[in-house]
């Protein structure tokens, strides 16, 4: 069976795992947004907390994926459901550049920015949010890039256990010795890392400080 | 607000880093309102450092300095530095921002109405000399001179008493910075702010301020209107004085 004919036979069922693949990174992207960004705001402002923040985040980025699998598979709740945990690892594995951008975006506004920023009168609050967030966006985006192209090529793995998504495809070609069934998995899932990171380098580019105009 | 109540008072002021090294010793200065104050000295002198405790970006290890009478420890530090213009050399402008937001900052944070903040931002960059058309432009097509305009006509944003500046022309070319100063001398005669101007370059100093405040590792050696500055005995003035050469032309242009 060639790979045309594969596809145009179970374009339903390809959509639907793309669609899952798209719901398990899109949740885990947008998790480890919500616990990443904040993380790598307070390193700045409590730098005790830089190092054990950034080297818990390295450390679960090495742990090979499969085993960080395995390792959740007892965690109460978390491990009922494949999905659930295919989305905790993904968030986890996510934090490290979401945290490292954020910090290094803040900590690279120009210093004279920041006390002209304080000097004047801005609250803490003023300038996280009006200058140095907006300041780091480009860099932060950069980060959320990196996150999610990355989440795209894992959250394959993820169907070893059960969670779904293009991964599926990949097993059972693999299973089948079927080239065919492969590249139904991988194309969609290649497709869709090279969307999320034309997507996100444009926006990237458009959140630059230095922009002209 | 013609500033003239706008007094800073040090009194005994001391500022020490956590490595114990004492940057500032038991320094007494006033400020009297409506006056430039230049802080001379060169590099290291303390200068900067004392500029900073005024608007407590950084905080006095021991002492007192009185803002407008009242100690600045005892004033909400975001209503003080509201309260009070800050240049420095760096401009340190906001890159993501326009001219026009720039210079409206802090009647922006302060709540001010929109079409006021922009009757405000006209109104200060025709003071500083620059044209209306600058305000939808970004910091980084300016040229230097421009932008340090534009920094000075923001840390007048919110019309403070008090202006602190901190070599805000040390990093201009020389004509550059000779039309800056004195068309900050008359904007000073026009707004009457209790000005604190920190610099290590005499003939600013002597051109710029109503008296100067010479540092020295952290004291005090003299303060002096410009001409008793040049006949004061003290050696270390006249250490500057001749580095410097001579002051008739400078005092001439005023």
């Amino acid at each position: 069976m060639n790979f045309w004919n594969f596809v145009t036979q179970n374009r339903t069922e390809i959509a639907e795992l793309t669609l899952e693949h798209l719901w398990i990174v899109g949740i885990s992207t947008l998790l480890a947004i919500a616990i990443g960004i904040p993380l790598g705001i307070l390193i700045t402002r409590k730098p005790a907390l830089q190092k054990p923040v950034i080297a818990t985040a390295n450390i679960i980025q090495t742990i090979p994926s499969l085993a960080l699998f395995g390792f959740l598979l007892p965690a109460p709740w978390i491990g009922e459901r494949a999905g659930r945990l295919a989305i905790l690892a993904l968030t986890l594995y996510a934090l490290l550049p979401l945290i490292r951008n954020t910090y290094a975006g803040i900590k690279g506004v120009d210093t004279a920015v920041t006390e002209a920023a304080r000097g004047m009168g801005l609250t803490d609050w003023q300038l996280l949010f009006q200058v140095e967030l907006p300041l780091a966006a480009s860099i932060i985006l950069a980060g959320v890039r990196v996150s999610m192209v990355m989440s795209i090529g894992l959250a394959t793995i993820a169907a070893a256990i059960g969670a779904g998504g293009l991964g599926e495809l990949i097993f059972r070609g693999l299973a089948m010795v079927n080239n065919a069934v492969i590249l139904a998995g991988a194309v969609p899932a290649a497709l869709m890392a090279l969307a999320a990171d034309t997507i996100l380098g444009w926006l990237e580019k458009r959140l630059s400080p230095q922009r002209a105009g | 607000m013609d500033g003239s109540q706008a007094g800073i008072e040090f009194r005994d002021v001391s500022y020490s880093l956590s490595n114990g090294r004492t940057v500032l010793h038991n320094l007494n200065l006033d400020v009297r309102g409506g006056e430039i104050l230049v802080l001379l000295g060169r590099s290291g002198s303390g200068k900067t450092t004392a500029l900073k405790l005024v608007n407590r970006l950084l905080e006095a290890s021991a002492g007192e300095i009185l803002i407008e009478g009242r100690p600045a420890r005892d004033w909400d530090v975001i209503r003080l530095r509201r309260h009070i213009g800050y240049a420095i050399q760096e401009i340190g402008l906001f890159p993501h921002l326009t001219i026009g937001r720039n210079i409206g900052v802090v009647p922006s944070i302060e709540n001010w109405p929109q079409e006021r903040i922009q009757a405000r931002v006209v109104e200060l960059l025709n003071l500083v000399g620059l044209p209306d058309d600058i305000v939808s432009r970004y910091p980084h097509q300016l040229s230097g001179g421009q932008r340090q305009r534009v920094g000075v006509a923001r840390a007048l944003g919110a019309d403070p008493p008090i202006l602190l500046m901190d070599e805000p022309f040390g990093a201009l070319d020389p004509l550059t910075r000779s039309d800056l100063q004195r068309e900050f001398l008359s904007l000073q005669q026009k707004l009457r702010k209790t000005v604190v101007f920190v610099t290590h370059d005499l003939h600013e100093a002597m051109l710029l301020g109503t008296r100067i405040a010479l540092l020295e590792e952290g004291r005090l050696v003299a303060i002096n209107t410009p001409d008793e500055f040049l006949k004061s005995p003290e050696p270390l003035i006249a250490k500057y004085v001749q580095a410097f050469g001579s002051f008739e032309s400078v005092r001439g242009a005023r």
